[in-house]
């Protein structure tokens, strides 16, 4: 350790104003903050303490994540050989997962980090830690089979529309992974919807739809058991299958108030009383797919924990993250049951919201003022 | 007579100026942000936009013309409805046209000629410009502002063209490349009309980017 420190002095004059590569300055920087604790401390103003900053608040983001990702290897692995018809052992299982999943990890991080390091050198800004969660969620959201070179496209058009357009980290409107994934939903359909892509190396006659797709298309005898759902045992996106992983994630978010328990559980409460709603209505056989059987399925638990409590995206106001969390969960369910096109409602639900969350927070904020007034105007008088 | 006093040569630099600017610094379509509608429905492939350009440059001179021209005999309270006639006949004119000698392009470009009348940039130019302008300028800004809009739908329409159907005015380039071959798909999301606002929001960004006095700091 006392080594690095010092070759990373030794070579710091070069990287400061007037040295030999000052316009890298922000590479070097990066670097050096991610190795030590930056000894630069605020001088003046009035500043908060804490030991958490960005860099440590998206580790945990990315810590919470690793259940997840972990049962989203073995998952791929699993699907796959199941769909062959033979189990084989544990680690063979793992591998051929680990085959699948971290050529993608690395081409979403290099892709995006190259970018966010190219962006960071021309406006002369440090680098942000924001994507180290976008490349972990981008492949977490992907069909095990994707193309390569659809990552990295996707990854490119995300971080580049998605984030640098607006000013980069902390200022894009729309949840960088979700953009990466909507692009991909809408660029390339024929390698992200349907029942052919769920699995990794599939054989041609064995089903890979997705619970949600035998749903939607009305085969209601072939979705999994409830327990199966919950544990993860079924075809999907690399991570979102196991509701109980997402659970363990959940409670790293909420433990360390990384992420905001009041989106998450309305969100959940959306999403619930919309399932009930429906088993009201009960017009089709879709609507009468018990309640809590749609939140297990799909990506619902995932968007919902990882992805709805972005904090960049989603509302500021407490009241507005009750409407927004609860806005998504219903619109969700809705898009789900009504719309057959998009099979999985949640990611344009998330989408769509984080569209309104400005809005929301304005007229929260207006009431705030409105009610206040209001109230002084009373003690006035 | 004041007016007549003024004789320009006919590519002084002030007409140069009328063409020149709404190429670029004042360009309808990245700066005054006027018609897109048209921008996003017939940008699809390269060959509509081309027609679609060509058509609008020729009203749009033709109109800024003819206005400038009557301009002192319109009734002001009725300009509107003048302005608008002359902009229905020559597009009627041209949709004909069309129709005679480019069925196929006039069949995708179908009801987007005849809303070439409320494509903003013509009303705005006229209304602006030509109404209180000699005929020559008039003619020069009509087809300067066309020109503007031109590239912009051109450039659109070569990259939806190009990435989403794989081929450039037609000519299956992609497939001649053997691209599909090694896993290469076209991509959809440039077919839909929301990519044309992607690439138009692109050429903003860069076009601000390199014109600094665009920049709109507030």
């Amino acid at each position: 350790m006392k080594a690095l420190r010092n070759y990373v002095d030794k070579i710091k004059p070069h990287f400061e104003k007037g040295g030999r590569f000052e316009k890298l300055h922000s590479t070097f920087d990066a670097f050096e903050t991610f190795l030590f604790v930056p000894n630069k401390v605020t001088r003046r103003g009035s500043h908060i303490r804490d030991a958490i900053d960005m860099k440590r608040t998206m580790s945990v983001v990315v810590l919470a994540m690793i259940p997840a990702l972990l049962f989203g290897v073995w998952n791929v692995g699993y699907q796959h050989y199941n769909a062959l018809g033979e189990i084989p052992h544990f680690w063979d299982i793992v591998a051929y997962g680990l085959m699948k999943v971290l050529p993608i990890i690395v081409v979403s991080y290099v892709t995006g980090l190259a970018i966010e390091f190219a962006f960071a050198q021309v406006r002369g800004h440090e680098v942000n830690e924001g994507f180290l969660v976008s490349g972990m969620l981008i492949p977490l959201v992907l069909p095990p089979d994707i193309p390569l070179w659809m990552v990295a496209a996707a990854t490119a058009f995300a971080v580049i529309l998605g984030k640098e357009v607006f000013g980069g980290t902390g200022m894009n409107i729309l949840n960088p992974a979700l953009t990466a994934r909507a692009f991909l939903f809408f660029a390339y359909p024929a390698h992200f919807s349907g029942d052919q892509v769920w699995i990794a190396g599939k054989a041609d006659t064995y089903s890979g739809a997705t619970p949600l797709a035998n749903a939607a298309s009305g085969e209601m005898e072939a979705i999994p058991d409830f327990w199966d759902m919950f544990f993860g045992f079924i075809p999907g996106s690399i991570g979102e299958t196991s509701t109980l992983a997402i659970m363990l994630g959940a409670a790293v978010l909420l433990a360390t108030g990384v992420g905001s328990a009041r989106i998450m559980f309305t969100a959940l409460l959306g999403g619930y009383l919309m399932g009930l709603l429906f088993n009201l209505w009960g017009a089709n056989e879709y609507m009468m797919i018990p309640a809590h059987q749609h939140l297990v399925m799909g990506g619902f638990a995932f968007g919902v924990v990882y992805m709805a409590t972005d904090p960049v995206t989603a509302t500021q106001t407490n009241k507005g993250k009750i409407i927004y969390g609860f806005l998504i969960g219903l619109l969700a369910m809705l898009i789900r049951v009504f719309n057959p096109a998009y099979p999985e409602g949640i990611m344009l639900a998330i989408l769509f919201m984080n569209v309104m969350a400005p809005l929301i927070d304005y007229y929260v904020v207006r009431a705030n003022v409105k009610y206040r007034l209001k109230r002084a105007q009373a003690q006035t008088t | 007579m004041a007016e007549a006093k003024e004789k320009d040569p006919l590519f002084s630099p002030k007409n140069r100026k009328l063409l020149s600017e709404p190429l670029v610094l004042n360009n309808p379509i990245t700066v005054q942000v006027l018609g897109i509608c048209s921008a996003l429905a017939i940008t699809v492939k390269l060959e509509p936009s081309v027609v679609m350009a060509i058509s609008v440059i020729a009203i749009m001179g033709i109109a800024n013309l003819i206005i400038s021209i009557i301009r002192k005999l319109i009734p002001p309270r009725i300009r509107i409805i003048v302005m608008l006639t002359v902009i229905s006949s020559l597009v009627v004119l041209t949709d004909q046209i069309l129709e005679a000698f480019l069925y196929d392009v006039s069949k995708q470009l179908s009801v987007f000629v005849g809303l070439i009348i409320t494509n903003c940039i013509i009303m705005g130019r006229l209304e602006a410009f030509a109404s209180n302008n000699k005929p020559w300028p008039s003619f020069l800004d009509g087809i300067g502002n066309a020109f503007g809009y031109a590239w912009i739908l051109v450039v659109v329409g070569f990259f939806r063209e190009l990435l989403g159907s794989g081929e450039i005015y037609g000519y299956p380039l992609m497939e001649k490349l053997g691209m599909y071959q090694i896993g290469y798909v076209d991509n959809g999301l440039m077919i839909l009309p929301p990519a044309a606002l992607f690439i138009v929001g692109i050429i903003i960004w860069v076009h601000r980017g390199k014109n600094e006095e665009l920049v709109d700091i507030s």
